[in-house]
């Protein structure tokens, strides 16, 4: 198993270069669901309240 | 021809079908990428020359592919933004530019990390190098232009003209190897011939560059859906604040 870590003694260059890899792809991944979701929850909260406000405008032709 | 695209360029129509595939392309990815690092790191052979190092090649070089296939996946949405004025053009172009700009800097970062033990420097300005350092400031050159103009129509069409002129920077790259001298190795896979590298380590890069493929599909999903979601989020504030005066 050290041996697997050791990486024929280029450990310090393998790891990190998968490290940087891993979190670049995670950083992008995480900020896009984060962005998608933020402006769903918003719009949510925006459809609702105008549909509070003004029940009778609300018609099922909307969906 | 004309209808199919049509048929696809329509934003209701994408928010349900890229609703599930994401899904779909999600788990496709965890699945390639786990089968892609366990042939990587246990079953792929060391290279006769630089030993364990070689590892470094199955992130670096399918980061490298995606810099290049991003960007000219930018470069065409932009044409057809530009040509056809398509409304989904524009967002899946300007989707584009942060996963390019990130699989460049993966690009760039795993390299000068293999490039240290191997040529003996972390970097060196040769035309394959800088060529790709220039690539990733075209990404964010798009980025910056895209969202520099209060008229949001204008950034975009400024930045689907900078994505189309920057795209000449993409075939200079490809070539970069065989045009000029450089410490950068020439083309193993991709080439007249057919591939020069054994299958046990070219299973491994392609499954792994499958990975980052679906990857993308999926990030830029997120970011297309999260710009038409937002794009409905304007039209509704400004509905409800003409109302409201």
């Amino acid at each position: 198993m050290n041996e697997f870590f050791a990486m024929g003694g280029y450990a310090a260059y393998v790891w990190p270069a998968l490290a940087v890899t891993a979190m670049v792809m995670a950083g992008i991944y995480i900020q896009s669901h984060r962005a998608l979701h933020a402006r769903e929850v918003e719009l949510d909260a925006l459809q609702q309240a105008r549909a509070e406000a003004e029940p009778e405008e609300s018609h099922g032709a909307e969906t | 021809m004309s209808s199919a695209f049509h048929r696809f360029a329509n934003p209701a129509r994408f928010m349900r079908y890229s609703a599930v595939i994401l899904p779909w392309s999600l788990w496709i990815t965890a699945a390639l990428i786990a089968v892609g690092l366990y042939l990587a790191l246990f079953v792929a052979p060391a290279d006769y020359q630089q030993g364990d190092s070689v590892r470094i090649m199955f992130v670096h070089v399918p980061a490298a592919w995606m810099a290049l296939f991003v960007y000219t996946n930018m470069a065409v949405a932009s044409a057809v933004a530009l040509i056809w004025r398509h409304p989904l053009a524009h967002i899946a172009a300007h989707g584009s530019a942060p996963i390019g700009a990130c699989f460049t800097l993966i690009a760039l970062v795993t390299g000068s990390l293999w490039g240290k033990p191997m040529w003996g420097t972390w970097w060196v300005w040769d035309a394959r190098l800088t060529s790709v350092l220039v690539l990733f400031f075209l990404y964010l050159g798009y980025i910056a232009l895209a969202d520099a103009f209060d008229d949001g129509a204008k950034g975009a069409k400024a930045a689907a003209i900078l994505a189309l002129v920057g795209f000449v920077n993409v075939p200079i790259i490809k070539f970069s190897v065989e045009w000029w001298n450089t410490l950068h190795q020439p083309a193993s896979v991709i080439k007249m011939g057919g591939p020069s590298i054994h299958a046990s380590m070219l299973v491994p890069l392609v499954i792994m560059a499958l990975g980052f493929t679906t990857f993308f599909v999926a990030v830029l999903i997120l970011r297309m859906r999260a710009a038409i979601v937002g794009a409905k989020l304007r039209t509704l504030q400004i509905a409800l604040i003409e109302r409201g005066a």
